[in-house]
Order: C-alpha cells, then structure tokens, then sequence
C-alpha cells in the first residue's frame, strides 16, 4: 500500500529462509548449520564442569526460560495469538510441582508430567472461550489472568496448600547415585536434557500437518476455515500446547529456586516471556533459546552498567535492539546469512 | 507559449518491488482536461498516486514551474493539486459538513471559505440537505458529489479525479460529468481524468493519453484519439 | 452493610472512575492514532506526577504547577513520539509492545533514581473534609470528580469544534484521505501522543493524593484503565470515558462483597471484565469490524 496506511503487520516479517545450495566461506549453509548445532550441543554440555556453580544456575534458568519462551512463541509465531498471560501457566507448573513434592513427597521428575497436563487441560479450557476475543481483546483476557493469579495464589481459603504469601520451600534433589556430579550441574543436565526434548517436539509439532494447519489459521483464518480447519479446535488445541510448555518450565523452575512464592507470578513474568520472544525472533524455534538467554542476562549486564539506573538501562537497550533487529535474533541472523552467502559450486 | 501547469518526465513508480509505470513524460496545460485511457492494469490509478506522492516514484513532476517529486502527500496537496481518489476517501464517521470544512483547513481566507461552502451546495444541493448527516450513510453518487466537493473546497488548480464514474447510475454520472464541466470553465481548474467509460472521459476532455502497461503508447487531442482506430477498437467499443 | 455504605462507595468509585476515564480516554487516543495500546502511559503519568511534586517543592502555588505540569508532559509526549516511535512506525506491533515496556522501565527506573523510592504524601488543592459537611464524599473526591469532568470537557470540545480536533479525528479516521486534503497527519499523530501525556498527567495528579506518590503508584490505575478502554469500546473516546467510570463503580461495590472483595477486589473486576467482553466482543460502544472474506 501507501504511506503508512496499511494495516500492520502483527507479526514481525520473517526475512526468507537463505536458499539451500548457498555456501559461505566454501562450505554449504546446511553444514553451517549443522557444525554450529554440534558446537552448540558441545559447549552446553560441557560448560558446567568449567563454569562456577552460580553461572550453571543461571544457565539452567535461561533454558528454562527458553522453554516458556518457545510457549509463547507456538501461540504467538506460529498461530498468531496474542497472550499476556502465560506468566499464570508458568506459576501453575510451579505451584503443582511444589505441592507434589511438599505435601505428597513426590519425586521431582514425576512433576514435570503432571504439570504440563494441568496447564495442557487448563490452557484448552482457557482457550474455548478466550478465543471468541482476538487480538487486543484476547491480550487483555489473558492479562487479567496473569493479574488475577498472585491473587488468587495469595486467598486464604487455598492457603493450606499454596501456603498463601509465605509460599512454599522444597529441597533440591541430589543427583542420580554414582553420577560425579553436584545438586546444580546436575538439575542443570536434566533441565538440558528436557529442553532438548521440548524444542525436537515443538519442531515436529510446527512441520506435521498440524503445524501447517495452525500456521494457516495465522496466515488466513478465513481461507483456512473455507478448507475445512476446525479452527476453534485447532486454536484451542494450540493454546493448551502453548500452556504446557510453561508449565513444564515452572515446575522446573519450581525445583531449580527450591521456593515458590505468588509474588514470583505477576505480569512482570509475561511481560519477561514477551520480551524473550521479541528478541530472540517470533516464528523461530532457536530464537527461544536466543530469548531466553537474553532475558536472563540481560537484566544483570544492565545492573553492571548503572546500579541505580538498572531498569533504565534495560529499557534503552530494548528498545535499541528493536531498532538494531526489528525480528529479533533470529532475523538478524538470516539476513547475516544472506549478506555472506554465495552460490557454492 | 507559457509554460504548462504540470509537466512530468521521466516518471518511474511502482507498488515494492514491481515497477508500474516505466519514464513516463506528459504535460497539461493550465484550464485543460487531460484524460489517461487504458485497460485495466495499465497504470492510470497508479499515475495519479504517483502525482502526489502516494506511491514511491522517481522522475521529475514539476507543478507550476516548481519541482513537487519529493514532497509528501499533504505537501503537494497544500500546493494546489486536490486528488479524488478511487472509492472516493470518504470519512464515514464525520459528519458532510465536517468532510467539507476539513477540506479547507489549510486555507486562511476565511471569507471565500464560506463562499466556497454555498458554492458546493449549490452544485450539490443534495448535500445541502444532508450536511448534518454522517458521511457513511451517503449513497455512492452522493459520496462522489462529497468527494468532488471535499476537492473544491481545497481551491486547488489542479483536481486528480480517479474513475469518478464508478458504479453510478449513467444519469447521476451525467450529473457529475456536467458539474466537472462547468468548475472547469468558471474557475478554469485544469484536470487529470482517469475513467473507464473512454466516451464519456473523451467528451469531457480536450487531450487524452493512452497507457498499455505502464508505458505511455499513444497521445494527442482528445478529438484525434477518439478517430484512432485501435482505440476505438479497445476503448470504445465499435 | 447498608444503603448509606452502598451509596458511599458508589460515590467514591464515581471518583476513581473519573481517573481510570482519563486514562482510558489517554490509552483510546494513542490507539487511535497508532492501533495499539501505550503500556507505558501510567509511567508517563507517574513521572508528570513527579514532575508536578518538584515544582511545588520549588514553591510554585499548586495550580501554577498544574498548567505547568500540563505544558512539559505534552511536550514530552510530543517529542517521545517524534523521537522513538516515528523512526520506527512500520515496525510490528509486537516490537512496539517491546519498545512500551522498554519505555515503561526507563520512566520507572528515572523516577526512582531521580526521586528516590520513598513514598511521597501529594497535596489536594481542595480543602479537607466532607462536601458541604457531609460524610458521604470527601471535598477531594468532589473536586477530583469535578477537575476529570472538566477535563473531559475541554476534550471533547476541543474535539467537537476545533479545526486541528477535526483534523485529528479524519487522521485517525482514515490518514490517507486526511493527507489528501492536506492534513499533516504525522504531526496529528504526535499531537495526539502530547495530549495523551498531559491528560495521564492530569490523572496522576488527582490520584497520587489518595494513592501517595511512588513509581509504581499508576500499575493499578493503568489496568483499570485498559479495562475501561477495552469494555467501553477502544475506538470510541467516550465510550471509553463509561468504560472508566463503569470500571471505577464495579471496582469499589465489589470492595463490599465481604471476605471475597477484599482479596480478591481486581480479580472479580477483571471477570467482571472478561464477562462483559465475551458478550459483547468489541466493547459497549465500540463499532464492531466488519471482515470481507
């Protein structure tokens, strides 16, 4: 269209995949791509034997965050819903793996399950109605879930489980007997290894003939209808999947912190999971990673630069790379891509 | 011979990456109706666009002596040149009065404004009668009338006007067609005429352009190109 | 409980509901101009608040300081639209939503490092005590509710009968048409950013009394008012200025209901809220989008 007349795009264009059969530097981007995978799977695995113990907290944290982030990025990226509140699915995961371990002294690992269940169920019945609102009007219903959740954390009457403001402690598990490794390299490990198996599933998921119908129902929900998409179904069914995979994250992070508390659950938590998704790419599933990263260390980088001014500097940093990488890590890494490739042969 | 109020060269536009119009050159002389004929696709909407900066362009369009290729919309409107746009642009929640006097925001002759009101709604009595009524109730030959008024009240030299004829009844485009004519003569506007109905568009117009794909193929008086054959062949039907 | 309470409180949630209006008639404007909503609005308030709060320090009378607060928000505004949003207009909506948030822990982390986090008592320019010695509403909750009506007032007028309010509103409308008759319809959207920021700044002023002054002090309002904004229809300003006293009224009655209204007081608004949008999905007066297939 015209001069900035045109309706706007919700979702930040994807820069074209680089065509295969381009090299860079000689070699082909798929064993780019595979040589950074390798190095990638590497450096994770190996990082917590050099790194200290605080740092593999950290980094169990962020590939935490990955995984809610990547939640996010299923509803968002690929089926073009908005949601401001995953921040209470996360806290639902948190709050089941808590409780499980405090009042039925279930082992951890069992958890996990559970919770990406809870939110599956809680997030599809969420979705029926939610998804009559579209746009603005589902943001805000989800906003004031994530509100009302601290709330409802905190109300007396549920406080015999949820331990109202006070929260509840639970104990960090060792690792498995005869593994040489301390409490955190190896909540680091498992964490890594669920991440590993959320992101394949997510990428499966995104290239079955599900995942094609989800992302028609975002590119045309009118044309997809007219081709038989049950889209009520298949958007409520994405919002459920986009629900488990932070409630997996909480009930992980649930372990990881050993303490959950309401106050750890407010909209701050999805404006974080946003944030992720924004910088690390919408509609890229190792943009996630990239995201969760970002908002993990982010924060800390801006506390270093000025004590005092800590948010505020983060807050000039967001928008700079907004400006620097209007589609997120991701993107930026396609065009780089496509600067540097060449036609091999 | 004075110069002409419009001159383009050279004028290359189009919509991303698909060029349009390919180094278009044409003039229009002050107090002239000019009309671009062609099928559709061929660019006429797209000239006009391009004229006041609705679509990126390259090229040179100078208006009255002064280069405008790189103004804005709004700029090269506040010029003088008021464009009618296809579906008529009508603001459906203003009220046709509010239409008219946000034509005339810019201007600060406040006396002629009010002029400029009775002259409207003496060519359009109908929207006299309807002046206190929201826009989007309009029919469609009365929201073309508010649009060419909406133009009016600009004062412009120069009107764009894009198919004005779109799906009216042929005796309310009689109507508008016979009111063109007469702003033409009494207040001597020039005018760029873009319409489907090559006929009526000829009849209105003392020069004509034809327009096959974005390149300029054809170009004289209006009188002349109503005789050429392909021409009549493709636009006019016998 | 009794009528009398009943009443009370419905007077006192006139009285907030005045200020969510606000904010949801600023957030409606930005919308307008730009289709989505400013999450960084109440920040902005809050620092005009501040803004405000020094001035008087510095021994301005409290009106004086009010206009004064009015000019510098508005032009903040201004410059805050020119300077960061312009560059990147065509960006995506979600980048913008990043940018507000970005924006938001600039104008929270300024106020805190410049004014320090320490609750701040803002002064009423109305007198204390009752209106006309009675219980039923405080003389600052009246002039509260009388500074909002005004407010509102010049809005609309300035709206309803100004050329440049005329010229704002076909920006909004349609900013295609709007350029073809040579409004500048980029300068409208920054004046529609100002305005904004002085109306939020009006409301900071008028609840950090009650609210104290703080960096967070407008979270919760702002909440209100995207409630107020959405239920009253985000296209339509004055739908949006029900929506903020609707929001206000709800928000106190269910203050009443006991054990439930006290924990749970946003909880219940904000079903209340949802409910009212899964019966009418583009708010009470907002135009429903028709789609062609």
């Amino acid at each position: 269209m015209t001069v900035g007349a045109g309706p706007q795009a919700v979702i930040p264009p994807k820069p074209v995949r680089p065509p295969s059969g381009l090299a860079v530097a000689g070699i082909s981007l798929r064993a780019w791509r595979r040589f950074w995978l390798v190095l990638g799977i590497v450096v994770a695995l190996t990082l917590p034997l050099f790194a200290g113990s605080f740092t593999t907290f950290q980094l169990t944290q962020a590939a935490i965050y990955a995984i809610a982030i990547l939640g996010l990025n299923l509803l968002t990226g690929f089926n073009g819903q908005f949601s401001l509140g995953h921040s209470a699915f996360y806290a639902i995961g948190a709050y089941t793996a808590a409780i499980m371990m405090d009042q039925w002294e279930i082992a951890y690992y069992w958890t996990l399950p559970a919770a990406g269940l809870i939110c599956l169920v809680v997030g599809f019945l969420f979705g029926l109605p939610a998804l009559r609102l579209e746009g603005l009007y589902l943001a805000l219903a989800t906003f004031a879930l994530a509100v009302a959740t601290p709330q409802i954390l905190k109300f007396s009457p549920l406080e015999e489980w949820t331990g109202g403001v006070q929260g509840i402690f639970i104990l960090k598990p060792d690792a498995p007997p005869g593994l040489p490794l301390d409490q955190d390299q190896w909540l680091y490990y498992f964490t890594l290894a669920v991440t590993a198996v959320l992101f394949v599933c997510a990428r499966s998921l995104v290239r079955s003939r599900t995942g094609r119908a989800i992302m028609a129902i975002r590119d045309n929900p009118i044309a997809a209808r007219s081709m038989g998409i049950n889209t009520a179904l298949y958007k409520s069914l994405t919002f459920g999947v986009s629900a488990l995979y932070p409630g997996v994250a909480g009930a992980l992070g649930a372990i990881v912190v050993q303490f959950v508390a309401p106050d750890s659950f407010t909209f701050l938590l999805a404006v974080t999971f946003l944030v992720g998704l924004v910088i690390g790419g919408v509609g890229s599933i190792p943009g996630s990673l990239a995201g969760g990263l970002f908002v993990l260390f982010l924060p800390n980088l801006a506390e270093q630069i000025s004590k005092g001014l800590a948010w505020g500097v983060y807050g000039v940093i967001l928008i700079l790379l907004i400006y620097v990488m209007p589609s997120g890590t991701a993107g930026l890494v396609r065009l780089v891509t496509i600067r540097l490739a060449k036609p091999s042969g | 011979m004075s110069r002409p109020l419009l001159e383009v060269g050279n004028l290359t536009a189009g919509y991303g990456q698909t060029r349009v119009l390919h180094r278009l050159g044409f003039d229009l002389g002050e107090g002239e109706i000019a009309t671009i004929l062609g099928a559709n696709g061929a660019g006429k909407t797209t000239t006009l666009r391009a004229l006041c900066g609705m679509v990126r362009r390259e090229g040179e369009i100078r208006f009255d002596g002064r280069p405008i290729g790189g103004l804005s919309t709004e700029e090269v409107v506040r010029r003088g040149i008021a464009h009618v746009p296809e579906g008529r642009g009508t603001f459906v929640r203003l009220t046709v009065e509010e239409n008219l006097r946000l034509a005339a925001i810019t201007r600060k002759d406040r006396s002629a404004v009010a002029a400029d009101f009775e002259r409207v709604y003496d060519y359009f009595p109908r929207l006299r009668e309807r002046r206190r009524q929201q826009a989007g109730t309009l029919s469609g030959g009365e929201q073309q009338m508010l649009a060419i008024g909406r133009a009016l009240m600009l004062r412009p030299r120069l009107m764009l006007l894009d198919e004005p004829s779109f799906g009216l009844a042929p005796m309310i485009v009689q109507d508008i067609f016979g009111i063109l004519r007469t702003i033409n003569s009494e207040d001597r506007v020039s005018m760029l005429l873009v319409e489907q109905n090559a006929s009526l568009a000829l009849d209105l117009a003392n020069r004509a352009y034809v327009l096959e794909t974005g390149r300029l193929v054809l170009s004289g008086p209006a009188a002349k190109i109503r005789e050429d054959d392909s021409v009549r062949r493709s636009y006019l039907g016998y | 409980m009794d009528a009398y309470t009943i009443l009370q409180q419905a007077i006192s949630g006139v009285a907030t509901g005045g200020i969510y209006a606000s904010v949801a008639l600023a957030v409606v404007m930005i919308y307008r101009a730009i289709d989505h909503f400013n999450f960084a609005q109440g920040e902005m308030a809050m620092f005009s608040t501040y803004i405000a709060w020094s001035l008087m320090h510095a021994g301005l009378p409290y009106w004086w300081a009010f206009i004064l607060t009015l000019a510098i928000s508005f032009l903040g505004g201004v410059l805050i639209e020119r300077v960061i949003f312009r560059p990147i207009h065509d960006a995506p909506v979600l980048s913008h939503v990043v940018v507000f948030i970005g924006l938001l822990a600039i104008f929270n982390s300024a106020a805190g490092f410049i004014w320090d986090y320490t609750i701040k008592p803002f002064p009423s320019p109305f007198a204390s005590g009752g209106l006309f010695g009675s219980t039923l509403i405080s003389l600052h909750k009246a002039g509260m509710i009388a500074v909002t009506l005004v407010v509102l007032g010049l809005v609309y007028a300035f709206f309803r009968f100004t050329e440049v309010g005329l010229a704002m509103r076909a920006a909004a409308q349609n900013p295609e048409s709007a350029r073809l008759v040579g409004v500048r319809v980029e300068w409208m959207t920054a004046l529609g950013w100002g305005m904004a920021a002085a109306i939020g700044a009006v409301a900071g002023m008028m609840i950090a009394h009650d609210v104290y002054l703080e960096p967070n002090m407008m979270i919760g309002v702002l909440l209100y008012g995207f409630a107020g904004a959405i239920v009253g229809g985000v296209d339509s300003p004055g739908g949006a200025v029900f929506g903020g006293f609707l929001v206000g009224i709800i928000e106190n009655l269910v203050g009443l209901v006991p054990f439930v209204g006290s924990e749970l007081k946003l909880t219940v608004a904000l079903v209340l809220i949802v409910g009212v949008l899964m019966v009418r999905p583009s708010g009470i007066f907002g135009t429903r989008v028709v789609r062609r297939v």
